[in-house]
């Protein structure tokens, strides 16, 4: 009746997951009694979970991101800690089958649930403001992928409480990822889980490519969209042409799991190498999807906060272009030491070397906008330096281990897991978190603290080189990845630096809560009525703050670059006399019920509860038909609301 | 207002079309493209069967003739590249190209490599003694 | 498939100019290029199957190889009736764009014929296939074969039911616009079908039967 699925599923015997479960479910039932108690639901229901405005769809993705950090977290501080204890004969406190499900764990929720959605989220919130438009291409397709992202994250979350996780590490390679070598529930929960959220994924890029190729403000061509807004196009190109080729390994692994096949079992034929060669070939575009939009926020905040246009504007496009089309020829760098012999190695080792270079050309355009600019040195520029320098960092190292003979040494050492950090933290986390100071005005209608923001930089700043650093001497020193304890007593000290690094970013990422709660309660000193509180250059420093539903009372007419700053210079916004009424999409519950039963049928496929599955599905195609049949009317905004609307955020504007 | 959408037809929203300088859509094109693949598809079948092409010739000649056959599909039948909005339509699908040309091309090749280099379980076994 | 108006994005009352600075383009457009971008991903999708079946192609373990399998007067039929199918599918669309609503479901139901037809001619050699112990589990080139061309044979299957689900919405709605819309987006994913079976065709049978 219940599949696989028995009370011996909870893990009533294992302290740590039981405390974690318990920790999580009472949170949970503390804010739905908090929701129920206050009389939220009707607001919540209404004003975000059927909301189809990108705005709303962003923050959520943002919160869904931070919320998952801690998760991700609260495991790497767990491993961090265990090796700093179970060196020589010591044997830590994690039993090596948790430690196991602990590092696949956290690299698999840092990627795919804190990475991506905070980028996905950033995109999602800041492009149609910056083109100019009202909303995505697709907005309820919109909401349709948040959803089913938060489903994916809810179910690897639900594996902690029932069942486990995959101890396979984050990309579950065969044949440990077999059912014949992992025949419990982890990987099961792993790839339903991510199959989930990559078609939301999926659904996201197609819609961001639609709408930064095809819905821009009058005026806008090509080479006068913020670079941001390019580097989105890249990185969701990217997606549209990755996530396909992951469904795809991923589907072929969950046929030999569930239908007996052969594609890369040890018998019947199979070969594990070709599911290696495949998965890599959508993650080395995965890690470009995650960092070309955090260099796309750094341009935009260093333009921003050095008074000046962004030095280059053309090469910074050629070479995104040419990063996203050379992002596709690299992947077997990942896997040097597979054997394919020298050519192929010495062909793909050159290739990773070429697309430094498009990066080299991005870095020299920061700092040369920067130059002879008047700096204002705000959060967001912190992360940018801290960006510039840690990354360039992360980048050399990268380069070291495209060398395939170093590779051979090098190859998941922990030289390389300090590498990727450097260039995930020093780029995309950096980024993100620029991007949500950056930003958060714009969303919120208050800045963030400014002093908090400080703390929390420094101490992720200092934190990861504390971190971070000695897991590239150790790495040398012959330290390898995934190790639940090891005999050399000498690696010890480097452990416990790195330890007490991971307990300074432990700050850094309280700082930022605690930013985040000072800020909201002294809001009202912080207010940004004018909704422009950074001097911004580009389009969506010309809306309110937050931007009402429809973003732009009257399309904005582009003529040049930096179209805001334009505006400003020439103070030319003049108001009309009349606003035609528009119309906006009606918000749609069919995001969150997609999801829903995505939940019920992937839960039901992990444990093999086929009727449920059945239904699980039955009930999504429900949901995709019934909608598909309705006719949903826009809802209507009249003239007289927008003149209303305009007038208040004009009243807000600060003379220039 | 007349507009197009990726299939390069000229319809407005409301109204029969009025045919413009370009190839739109119409019974004759479809015809044509139908007549066109069933040339193809018969070349290909007898490729395939027969030895009227020198053998180690065959699996080149049935690529040809299936790349032709995937043209006249763009063509006759999905209308690529001839209307206003060609642009980006055909730089997409030159994009989706180039990344099923690598994942295609790089993992036979990459594959190729790492089977070659892989030990035999009699090589395996050798070395374990 | 979002049944938006959209209308919300023509805020501007600007007159079109040429380029790519006309501003945002009207719905049909972008539902177009939207859906043609989705397409360009499930092509991507089925070249991994095809990059994975070139490589096990020849991994038979014991088993039976293509060679003895694949009968090329059956996935001849086949053809035949996906290509008659994207035919008369593109019949259809001209149909109901000149609101020849009769000629629309006569194609129509021609189309759904053939695709029907061509999803039994699929399953019965899937069965036969199985009934002589060749079934996916058999060999990795066996379980490469059913899930490329069962891949396929799934995308058909969800095109009829599409097809059907949009042909009693224009029965119920008539040609409004985003019906038209809509079957647009279907005569897509039904032509881009037939493009990926000329590569199925090609790759699987006829050169697996040599």
């Amino acid at each position: 009746m219940l599949g696989k699925l028995t009370w011996q599923a909870i893990p009533f015997n294992e302290p740590p997951a039981m405390a974690a479960s318990g920790m999580i479910v009472v949170g949970i039932i503390a804010i739905l009694a908090l929701i129920t108690r206050k009389g939220w639901w009707p607001y919540l229901w209404r004003e975000w979970l059927t909301s189809v405005d990108h705005k709303r769809i962003g923050v959520m993705y943002v919160i869904l991101a931070l919320v998952l950090l801690l998760r991700g977290f609260s495991d790497a501080i767990m491993m961090r800690t265990q090796l700093a204890m179970a060196a020589g004969g010591a044997s830590g406190y994690l039993p090596p089958e948790h430690y196991d499900q602990i590092f696949s764990a956290h690299g698999t929720i840092m990627i795919f649930f804190m990475a991506m959605p905070f980028v996905i989220g950033l995109m999602n919130f800041v492009v149609p403001l910056q083109l100019g438009v009202r909303d995505v291409a697709f907005p309820v397709l919109n909401s349709v992928s948040f959803w089913l992202t938060a489903a994916g994250a809810l179910l690897v979350n639900v594996s902690l409480m029932v069942g486990e996780f995959a101890r396979t590490g984050w990309l579950a390679y065969p044949p440990l990822s077999e059912l014949a070598y992992s025949p419990g529930v982890g990987v099961d929960y792993y790839l339903w889980s991510l199959q989930i959220s990559g078609l939301g994924t999926l659904l996201a890029g197609i819609n961001m490519v639609t709408t930064i190729l095809k819905l821009r403000a009058p005026g806008m061509t090509y080479m006068r969209m913020p670079v941001f807004c390019w580097t989105a196009l890249c990185s969701c190109m990217l997606i549209v042409a990755a996530f396909p080729v992951l469904t795809a390994t991923f589907g072929m692994l969950l046929l030999d799991r569930y239908a007996g096949m052969h594609f890369f079992t040890n018998t019947g034929g199979g070969n594990f190498m070709m599911y290696v060669n495949l998965i890599w070939v959508w993650g080395h575009p995965e890690v470009y999807i995650l960092v070309l939009p955090a260099f796309g926020i750094f341009s935009e905040v260093v333009a921003t906060f050095s008074g000046k246009q962004l030095f280059g504007y053309r090469s910074m496009v050629l070479a995104t272009l040419a990063i996203c089309v050379l992002s596709f020829m690299v992947w077997l760098h990942h896997f040097f030491t597979m054997g394919a012999g020298a050519d192929v190695n010495a062909v793909f080792g050159i290739m990773s070397m070429i697309i430094a270079i498009p990066t080299g050309v991005k870095l020299f355009n920061w700092l040369f906008t920067m130059f002879r600019g008047r700096i204002r040195f705000e959060v967001p520029v912190l992360w940018s330096l801290g960006f510039m320098v840690t990354f360039v960092m992360g980048g050399l190292t990268g380069v070291l281990l495209a060398v395939p003979p170093a590779n051979f040494i090098l190859h998941d050492s922990l030289f390389l897991v300090a590498h990727f950090h450097n260039v995930i933290i020093g780029a995309v986390v950096f980024g993100v978190m620029a991007g949500y100071d950056y930003w958060f005005p714009k969303a919120f209608g208050f800045t963030l603290h400014r002093g908090l923001g400080r703390v929390s930089f420094w101490c992720w700043f200092v934190g990861f080189y504390l971190a971070f650093f000695p897991l590239y001497a150790v790495g040398l020193l012959g330290m390898t990845r995934r190790m639940q304890h090891y005999a050399d007593l000498s690696w010890q000290p480097y452990m416990m630096v790195a330890e007490g690094g991971a307990v300074v970013i432990l700050c850094g990422i309280l700082a930022t809560i605690l930013q985040l709660v000072v800020s909201i309660r002294t809001r009202e000193r912080r207010r940004d009525l004018s909704g422009d509180p950074w001097n911004g250059r580009t389009l969506e420093w010309s809306t309110a703050s937050p931007p009402p539903v429809y973003n732009f009372a009257v399309m904005p007419q582009v003529e040049s670059l930096d179209a805001f700053w334009a505006t400003k210079q020439r103070a030319a916004a003049k108001a009309p006399e009349q606003y035609p009424a528009i119309e906006v999409p009606r918000n749609s519950p069919n995001g969150f019920l997609t999801a829903f039963f995505a939940v019920v049928s992937g839960f039901a496929l992990i444990w093999h509860i086929w009727w449920l599955a059945i239904l699980g599905v039955a009930g999504a195609l429900t949901i995709l038909v019934a909608f598909g049949w309705m006719q949903r009317t826009p809802v209507e905004v009249s003239g007289e609301q927008l003149a209303a609307d305009e007038r208040a955020r004009r009243s807000g504007l600060v003379p220039v | 207002m007349a507009e197009s959408g990726v299939v390069g037809m000229t319809f407005s929203e409301g109204a029969p079309s009025v045919a413009e300088k370009q190839p739109t859509a119409s019974f004759w094109t479809y015809t044509a493209g139908l007549g066109f693949a069933l040339l193809l598809t018969a070349a290909s079948f007898i490729v395939a069967q027969t030895g009227l092409l020198w053998a180690p010739g065959v699996p080149a000649g049935l690529a040809v003739l299936a790349i032709a056959q995937m043209g006249v599909h763009l063509v006759f039948f999905l209308h690529i590249g001839t209307d206003a909005e060609a642009a980006n339509n055909v730089l997409a699908l030159a994009f989706g190209v180039l990344i099923v040309a690598l994942v295609m091309a790089g993992s036979l090749w990459i594959m190729a490599h790492l089977n070659e280099n892989m030990l035999t379980p009699a090589q395996m076994m050798d070395m374990q003694r | 498939m979002s049944a938006q108006v959209g209308v919300a994005q023509l805020g501007a009352p600007e007159p079109a100019r040429a380029g790519s600075g006309a501003g945002p383009a009207p719905v049909r457009i972008v539902v177009g290029y939207g859906f043609w971008i989705f397409l360009l991903s499930d092509i991507i999708l089925f070249s991994a199957l095809f990059a994975t079946y070139a490589v096990l192609h020849d991994q038979t373990a014991g088993g039976p190889s293509g060679h003895e399998l694949f009968e090329l007067r059956h996935a001849g039929i086949e053809t035949l009736c996906l290509l008659f199918s994207s035919y008369t599918c593109g019949l259809a669309i001209l149909a109901i764009e000149r609101r020849r609503l009769w000629a629309f479901y006569l194609c129509g139901a021609l189309t759904l014929l053939l695709g029907a037809t061509f999803l039994g001619l699929e399953l019965s050699e899937f069965i036969a296939l199985v009934a002589r112990g060749a079934g996916p589990s058999r060999s990795a080139f066996l379980s490469a074969f059913f899930s490329l061309v069962g891949l396929h044979g799934a995308h058909v299957t969800v095109g009829l039911l599409w097809l059907i689900f949009l042909v009693a919405q224009t029965a119920y709605r008539g040609p409004l616009d985003y019906v038209r819309r809509r079957l647009l987006c279907f005569s897509l994913f039904w032509h881009a079908l037939d493009i990926i079976w000329v590569a199925l065709l090609t790759m699987v049978y006829l050169m697996g039967a040599r």
